[in-house]
């Protein structure tokens, strides 16, 4: 994880496209500012931020489903439950899976764990539309390349 | 009025916590009953999943802008459960060719 550049996820463990899951990993940083906030004596993983990585989660399964013709953006946030504390240094297994792929939006659960512990899960919503800008579809194919998306799912797929 | 129409109506009452006795076959889901399209995406999620149908918004929505439809064509809720039961039919007449 790389905080101040919004980069929660470290690592694609696996993606399959006939089942429409995906699992990754991130490693919680030890330190961070984040955690000088929240909370001063007790640091913790932000809610919010656990969210984002629930979401780049399905969104990387998204845009292998889409072949990286189209870029998920959140639109919404359902049944999101913060189950536990996530402490700096712990490893996250994230799991997403579509629930549906409607005609310009997409519908994911996704749970969060630590070992065998459910840290948390939600219900996400995005839309999905033809990448606005040629930058950003270079900076994803720059990041699915670091956190090593398997092109050959697609290609295969 | 069909019971495509009433489980539309049930849907959007649900989705949108909208009175259902203020919900009319001649409503416009934008113009009258103010569903914006955030909530419309639920409602688009619900009838998905209700029907086993995929409802083509983004061809509804580009048709509208390129003056090919009208909003009414696809948002009042007459019409969209015709949409929706021709969607329907589709989908059986395609199960039935086993394509």
């Amino acid at each position: 994880m790389q905080l101040d550049y919004f980069q929660l996820i470290d690592r694609i463990v696996d993606l399959n496209l006939d089942t429409k899951t995906i699992t990754v990993e991130a490693q919680v940083p030890a330190a961070s500012t984040i955690f000088e906030g929240h909370f001063p004596g007790y640091p913790i993983m932000p809610g919010v931020l656990l969210t984002e990585a629930m979401a780049q989660s399905s969104g990387w399964l998204l845009l292998g489903l889409m072949k990286f013709e189209r870029m998920p953006f959140l639109a919404m946030i359902k049944e999101a439950k913060m189950r536990g504390f996530v402490n700096p240094s712990e490893l996250l297994t994230i799991e997403a899976k579509v629930e549906h792929e409607g005609s310009g939006f997409a519908v994911t659960s996704a749970k969060i764990r630590v070992g065998k512990d459910l840290k948390c899960n939600a219900e996400l919503t995005f839309r999905t539309i033809p990448f606005p800008s040629p930058d950003l579809r270079g900076y994803m194919d720059a990041m699915a390349n670091k956190i090593g998306f398997p092109m050959q799912a697609i290609i295969n797929g | 009025m069909s019971s495509t129409y009433d489980q539309i109506a049930n849907i959007i009452a649900e989705t949108c916590d909208i009175p259902r006795d203020t919900i009319k076959p001649e409503s416009h889901a934008i113009d009258d009953l103010g569903i914006d399209s955030l909530d419309f995406l639920d409602i688009a999620f619900a009838i998905d999943k209700a029907f086993g149908i995929k409802m083509p918004l983004e061809k509804w929505t580009q048709e509208v802008n390129d003056g090919k439809a009208t909003t009414e064509q696809y948002f009042v809720l007459k019409n969209l459960a015709d949409r929706i039961d021709e969607l329907v039919a589709a989908k059986n007449a395609g199960a039935g060719t086993g394509s």
